[in-house]
């Protein structure tokens, strides 16, 4: 969209300091590996739990270069279909029927088949053929690989290593400009190895309390230092149960959020019963929680008889 | 690659390229997969990293060349023990200043070669563990080494001497039995790292020493190896457990490669083709439905068996959403169901209790009586065993010298669909001693060893996928369907 486009950074640091500028804290090797993959041209596979920031990793180098981002969504079943290209069925029926009408010549209508109905006006670009053929150098994310078949990643391949598509009817498409390709993963399966081969590696993990309360006072400035250290504590202590579902950065940034409204200082039993259903969303996950880490917060202003099980219920 | 180093604008010392390429091979050596353009990739990224900044060196190399949480692991593991020499090195530098600033702390420690007051250097670590200054555990624990090296300890076996620098120093846990002679109680976790770093200390000792790296390969077999005895670290089993869930998750209902036999929903071809004019040109399909077996497990969970008991449980009930039904029982001399346990408990280590403390399968001898599981199982549940249903039974089939009962046993399998046997010991040991393995076999679909995650994985990736074994003896079960 700009065409304020930066160029190649030099240093892993200027890398850091522009997804700062982006409001996207990245550790050392985030941001180094975020430095490689511009200035070798690779793509980035990134795998972690769900909510570490992967996806937000991705809109982040978009804003910090001044690039668009074109975002494919993966789920079960997509095919190039949706993710490539297609043809206008309709529209390539309809020059055929309306050329037929106007020249009623048999052998006319076979030469317009394959000249005049295979060309760009006829094709309906999808997310990577829309990040290749943008004359602008993108950030194209593919996220949620991992939920894909095996022939989607297949088809990938070709556009991963060569930055290019080859459509039978037309030829390659080259890309004109260097995109800067992520890939998600959540890891809920193995990705092949052809693929990783062509992709840097970044595992992103929950961060360290540190980075956690800094990303958390980004995100919501009005938060009280204590307090934000205090919910990051929490936090942790949530991850480190055996949860369905353990809670994100983003859902701790929600959770501070809310500690705002209700006007908190501290969190006390009282409080975090109230405002637990914001990090947890899973009926026996905060069953569990309320057991475990209600108790070790004090009882707060609320006498709560037994461990904070009617917090849960 | 050599044209790759030796090209002029690379910055690395010569030998570097050597020493990356030897790197890589050390992990191919480990099962890490690292093709030829992957290689490339780490010296284009190293032309552009200063190698000098250990950080950003070893995260280029990661990220280029370790692919998967795995890899990683055991890029970690390799990376120190590669390029331990450069890391040495570093760590005499800053011993020699650091030495200076403890010696407050270790009284007495300074005159050179002198003996090391092992009292002083035990408060001293106590206090590092406590800080969890990390950097000071570090010089402690080569400090440590050194002491007991001068007291002539050193017996040259990492294991052995961790015990003794342990001992020596009267390092325990505050769940053991110390906090004796009223000294403060160390956190497991902060002395679990302190004894990695003393691990890794001695390593490197005895690579020095040596002058040869260790021999990689039992490291990676231990690792995969089950959970066998109750005394194992029940942190192991459950982090063994998650990972699996997590693999398993997508196991049993995935359609990759799935294409061959679907068949065509012509109702939805035919309204797709509207779009087009009413030329089909994209093909419906009917979905598949995911067949979902009915799921019986027994579990022998007398002392030999019990934690991998526990632990393919937790992993099939992890999974219960393949399964239509899932059932567990538990028996040693005795049956007994114990499904609740795991929809109730969350906590490994406390399933892992209850499956054996609730049972009440323990009657007087605590000796294993198939005959008598069989009898009851059959009396108590056989009656819901059908057409879609599967039989596990986990067991060493030792029957402590009582009779098999392998037509009860038959007469199960009969009832069932499908029934399996998974054996926790090798197959090498099948029908030596009490091992009536052979008795079984005949009526089973598949008979499995299981000592490693692997084999496990496999074993659930069948049962899952409700795909027949592939072990299944043709001729049985001809006539006798219901």
């Amino acid at each position: 969209m700009s065409s304020t486009v930066t160029p190649l950074p030099e240093t892993p640091e200027e890398v850091a300091a522009a997804l700062r500028a982006a409001a996207y804290l990245a550790d050392d090797s985030t941001a180094l590996i975020a430095f490689l993959a511009q200035r070798l041209g690779k793509p980035v596979l990134v795998e972690g739990p769900a909510g570490v920031g992967k996806t937000e990793l991705a809109k982040a180098l978009a804003r910090s270069t001044g690039r668009e981002l074109v975002r494919l969504q993966c789920y079960e079943g997509l095919d190039e279909a949706k993710a490539l290209y297609e043809w206008n069925y309709r529209k390539q029926l309809l020059q055929i029927q309306a050329a037929a009408s106007t020249r009623p010549d048999a052998a006319e209508t076979a030469s317009i088949e394959m000249g005049e109905i295979f060309t760009k006006e006829f094709l309906l670009e999808r997310p990577l053929m829309r990040a290749i053929a943008n004359p602008e150098p993108v950030v194209l994310l593919i996220d949620e690989i991992d939920k894909t078949d095996q022939e989607f990643e297949a088809m990938l391949l070709e556009l991963l290593s060569d930055f290019q598509i080859t459509i039978p009817e037309m030829g390659r498409i080259e890309a004109t400009t260097h995109p800067i390709v992520v890939l998600t993963s959540n890891n809920s399966r193995e990705l092949t190895e052809a693929l990783k081969r062509r992709c840097l590696y970044l595992w992103l993990d929950y961060p360290s309390s540190e980075r956690e309360i800094e990303i958390i006072r980004l995100h919501a400035p009005e938060i009280d230092e204590s307090l934000a250290a205090r919910l990051v504590e929490v936090v942790d202590m949530i991850r480190e149960l055996d949860l369905k579902k353990p809670p994100s950065i983003s859902e701790s940034i929600d959770w501070a959020r809310t500690l705002i409204l209700m006007g908190a200082d501290d969190i006390d039993g009282k409080v975090f019963r109230e405002s637990l259903s914001i990090i947890i969303k899973h009926r026996t996950d905060l069953e569990l929680v309320a057991e475990r880490i209600g108790p070790r917060l004090g009882r707060g202003s609320d006498p709560s008889p037994g461990p904070g099980k009617n917090g849960s219920r | 690659m050599a044209a790759a180093a030796g090209r002029s604008g690379r910055p690395g010392p010569s030998g570097m390229a050597e020493q990356i390429l030897a790197f890589c091979e050390d992990l191919r050596r480990e099962g890490v997969a690292i093709g030829t353009s992957e290689i490339q990739d780490a010296f284009h990224a190293l032309e552009i990293v200063p190698w000098q900044v250990q950080v950003d060196f070893k995260e280029s190399l990661a990220a280029t060349v370790a692919k998967s949480p795995r890899d990683r692991e055991i890029f970690e593991l390799i990376f120190d023990r590669h390029f331990f020499r450069a890391t040495e090195e570093k760590a005499l530098e800053f011993k020699a200043e650091s030495e200076a600033a403890r010696s407050a702390a270790i009284a007495e420690a300074g005159d050179d070669g002198g003996p090391i007051d092992t009292e002083a250097l035990a408060d001293a670590i106590r206090e590092a563990i406590e800080a969890g200054d990390e950097s000071a555990m570090n010089d402690l624990a080569r400090l440590a080494i050194e002491a007991f090296g001068q007291q002539g300890e050193s017996s040259g076996v990492v294991g052995v001497d961790m015990q003794r620098i342990r001992r020596g120093l009267g390092l325990t846990a505050n769940d053991g039995n110390g906090g004796e002679e009223g000294k403060t109680p160390i956190d497991r976790g902060q002395l679990a790292r302190f004894e990695r770093l003393l691990r890794r200390e001695l390593q490197r000792n005895q690579i020095e020493r040596q002058g040869q790296l260790p021999p990689a390969r039992p490291l990676s077999e231990l690792n995969r190896a089950l959970p066998m005895r109750g005394a194992q670290d029940l942190a192991e089993v459950h982090k063994a457990v998650s990972q699996m869930k997590r693999r398993l998750a997508t196991l049993g209902h995935d359609p990759r490669g799935a294409k061959r036999g679907r068949t065509v929903d012509v109702r939805r071809t035919m309204r797709s083709s509207l779009e087009t004019g009413g030329v089909p040109l994209n093909l419906a399909y009917r979905p598949r439905r995911p067949r979902k077996p009915e799921i019986y497990v027994l579990c022998d969970v007398s002392t030999s068996v019990s934690s991998a008991a526990t632990f393919f449980l937790s992993v099939l009930h992890a999974l219960h959403d393949s399964f239509r039904k899932l059932r567990s029982f538990v028996f040693i001399e005795r049956i007994s169901e114990v499904t609740h346990v795991f929809q109730e408990e969350r906590d490994f280590r406390q399933m892992a209790e209850r499956v054996t403390s609730e049972g009440g399968v323990a009657d007087i001898s605590g000796y294993t009586d198939y005959g008598r599981v069989w009898r009851e199982f059959l009396e108590d549940v056989s009656s819901d065993l059908g057409p879609r249903s599967t039989v596990i039974v986990l067991g060493d089939a030792r029957t402590n010298g009582r009779p098999p009962a392998e037509d009860l046993f038959a007469k199960v399998a009969e009832r069932a669909n499908r029934t399996f046997w998974l054996n926790p010991e090798p197959e090498l040991y099948w029908n030596y001693g009490d091992s009536v393995m052979n008795a079984y076999i005949p009526y089973c679909d598949g008979a499995f060893e299981c000592w490693q995650t692997e084999h496990l994985e496999t074993f659930v990736d069948i049962v899952a996928s409700g795909r027949p074994s592939l072990q299944r003896p043709v001729q049985r079960k001809s006539g006798h369907r219901y």
